[in-house]
């Protein structure tokens, strides 16, 4: 009986996956144009590093520049997509006007949520790797003193922080049927401001530099900057990377209590209504 | 097994809108403050449903069918009151009153993009079906219904309102619900394609152990589908039998027979036309 219900709710996060994916089919064409803006956005902040001599008329490190905007254009490509996938979600169902048949089904929300982020975290991993495919052939990327370990764990460990976040997000278009979906997008932006996705948060305001060391991004960032320029050691990083899975997983556990309670409200409100 | 299937004691349910005011009259004024205005859509309903039956639920727009549909379908929660599906609390026991129905809406909805099998494949995922089960019942449902083969694999959104709807009935009955809720199933569709949906609705009800919960404003449906219907306006029931003795409480006039439509004015001193045309839809 248990086996039976652990194998309807795989079938119910598989469902998740697979609808994601012929969405991407489906919807091609917007991919592509996704794609080229991301790609075509490394590519010129990117050429910012490149260009820092030329801009100052001082002799600097460009090569350390470059791998310094390249490694944060590319790590934010990542936590945005798994952001915007989870955050999404709702927007998504809410746009297709699916969302009464998706929430009257026999799916519980952890399972709901499980299936999204599986989809979220391969379909992040493969963007990403496409672009710095890309990007490889337009800057000489040297990756010879890298720790891909130690890189890879951070960015899982990064994963479940904005795993929790989106889903934190999602309730914004659960509460807000019109505005819902452009307020995750204010999210982001703010997320990517304080993190030092670009520069170090030493550059920040003051006032402003606590509120970006609660971000994990600024974290997961600087740890993937460890690893891949400075070549740190994996032992090293296992402090941060346990802090960041912990808060992590405190904050997906606060984000499944707020969405259970605003699906609640929504139910009460009659929010769930496909154009509200 | 509860013979019982729907039981409804005492639901309301109201929706507070809120309606955008200028602040002044002048043509730059860009504030507005909100007035909230009180909907109710449902008022202190009952209603017991046994297993097996098909039961209508006719009235205009507005006057809250769809609510009752929404609330059975654990989309919406009631004020006051509850609601019971084969004795599951439809308030408390969400994931066991999901199992056991599904929903046909007025309006078709699906991924557009999607083509119908992989529509149903998503809807079947949802309720636990695997493969193996869920393709040959479902093609089977779509070719019942009419549907050409060529059409499965195409886009929903080439699709024309009628084929869309049969669609939705398929992903209605996929998933073999005991309790399966008709939202005006047949609203907008031709009339070759609402005999066929309502074929079918028959041949569920003769062939499976479903009961059948149908809204509709389409009289001479309700008439011909229902076991028993209640007329609702305004978010009341206003009477409630078999099709034979609403007709039984009009005498009929000028030796025609008593029609729906004669039943409802005598009830409610109203045409469909006169409630539509006075009622905001609230739900």
């Amino acid at each position: 009986m248990r086996s039976r219900a652990v194998v309807r709710e795989m079938r119910g996060a598989y469902a998740f996956v697979e609808r994601n994916i012929n969405l991407i089919k489906r919807y091609w064409g917007w991919e592509l144009v996704w794609l080229i803006y991301s790609l075509t956005n490394a590519l010129a902040i990117t050429y910012i590093g490149n260009g820092m001599s030329a801009i100052t008329g001082q002799e600097i490190d460009t090569q350390a520049v470059v791998k310094y905007l390249l490694v944060g254009a590319l790590i934010w490509q990542y936590l945005s997509v798994i952001f915007y996938a989870i955050s999404e979600m709702i927007a998504w169902e809410r746009w297709e006007g699916t969302i009464e048949y998706t929430f009257m089904a026999p799916v519980s929300r952890p399972t709901h949520l499980v299936g999204t982020t599986l989809f979220a975290i391969g379909y992040g991993v493969i963007r990403t790797l496409a672009i710095l495919a890309i990007v490889s052939a337009f800057f000489h990327l040297d990756l010879s003193g890298a720790n891909i370990l130690g890189a890879v764990l951070m960015l899982l460990a990064g994963s479940v922080s904005f795993v929790g976040l989106g889903i934190c997000a999602a309730v914004l278009p659960l509460l807000y049927p019109e505005r819902g979906a452009q307020m995750t997008n204010a999210v982001a932006a703010v997320l990517l401001l304080i993190s030092g996705v670009y520069y170090p948060i030493s550059t920040l305001p003051n006032w402003l530099q606590p509120i970006a060391k609660s971000s994990p991004a600024t974290y997961v960032i600087q740890g993937m900057r460890s690893c891949l320029i400075d070549g740190q050691a994996t032992r090293t990083l296992l402090s941060t990377a346990g802090l960041l899975i912990a808060s992590g997983l405190v904050v997906i556990a606060i984000g499944l209590v707020v969405f259970r309670y605003v699906e609640t409200y929504a139910k009460r409100a009659g929010r769930l209504k496909r154009s509200g | 097994m509860c013979t019982v299937a729907l039981e409804v004691e005492r639901v309301r349910k109201t929706f507070t809108r809120k309606q955008g005011v200028p602040r002044s009259a002048g043509k730059h004024a860009i504030f507005k403050h909100k007035k909230k205005e009180e909907v109710v859509a449902l008022k202190d309903i009952d209603l017991l449903i046994p297993k097996g039956e098909t039961f209508g639920v006719l009235g205009p727009n507005g006057s809250g069918k769809s609510t009752l549909i929404r609330l059975a379908s654990t989309l919406l929660l009631p004020d006051f009151g509850a609601l019971r599906i084969f004795g599951h609390d439809v308030e408390h026991e969400p994931y066991a009153v999901k199992r056991l129905i599904n929903r046909v809406s007025v309006d078709a909805a699906f991924f557009k993009k999607f083509s119908p099998i992989e529509n149903l494949m998503y809807a079947a995922r949802l309720y636990g079906m695997s493969l193996s089960e869920a393709r040959p019942k479902m093609r089977a449902i779509m070719k019942r219904l009419g549907l050409k083969e060529s059409t499965f694999t195409q886009p929903m959104e080439h699709m024309s309102r009628g084929m869309q709807q049969k669609v939705a009935v398929a992903r209605g009955f996929l998933t073999s619900p005991i309790l399966l809720l008709l939202d005006e199933p047949t609203t907008g569709l031709d009339p070759h394609s609402k005999r066929e949906v309502q074929a079918f609705v028959r041949e569920i009800r003769e062939t499976h152990d479903t009961t059948v919960l149908l809204t509709t404003h389409d009289m001479e449906e309700a008439d011909r589908l229902c076991d028993r219907i209640a007329i609702i306006d305004d978010g009341k029931i206003v009477a409630l039998d078999k099709p034979d003795g609403l007709k039984a409480m009009v005498p009929a006039q000028n030796g025609d027979k008593t029609t729906m439509e004669d039943v409802f004015i005598a009830l409610t001193g109203r045409t469909f036309e006169d409630a539509e045309a006075e009622k905001v839809v609230v739900a």
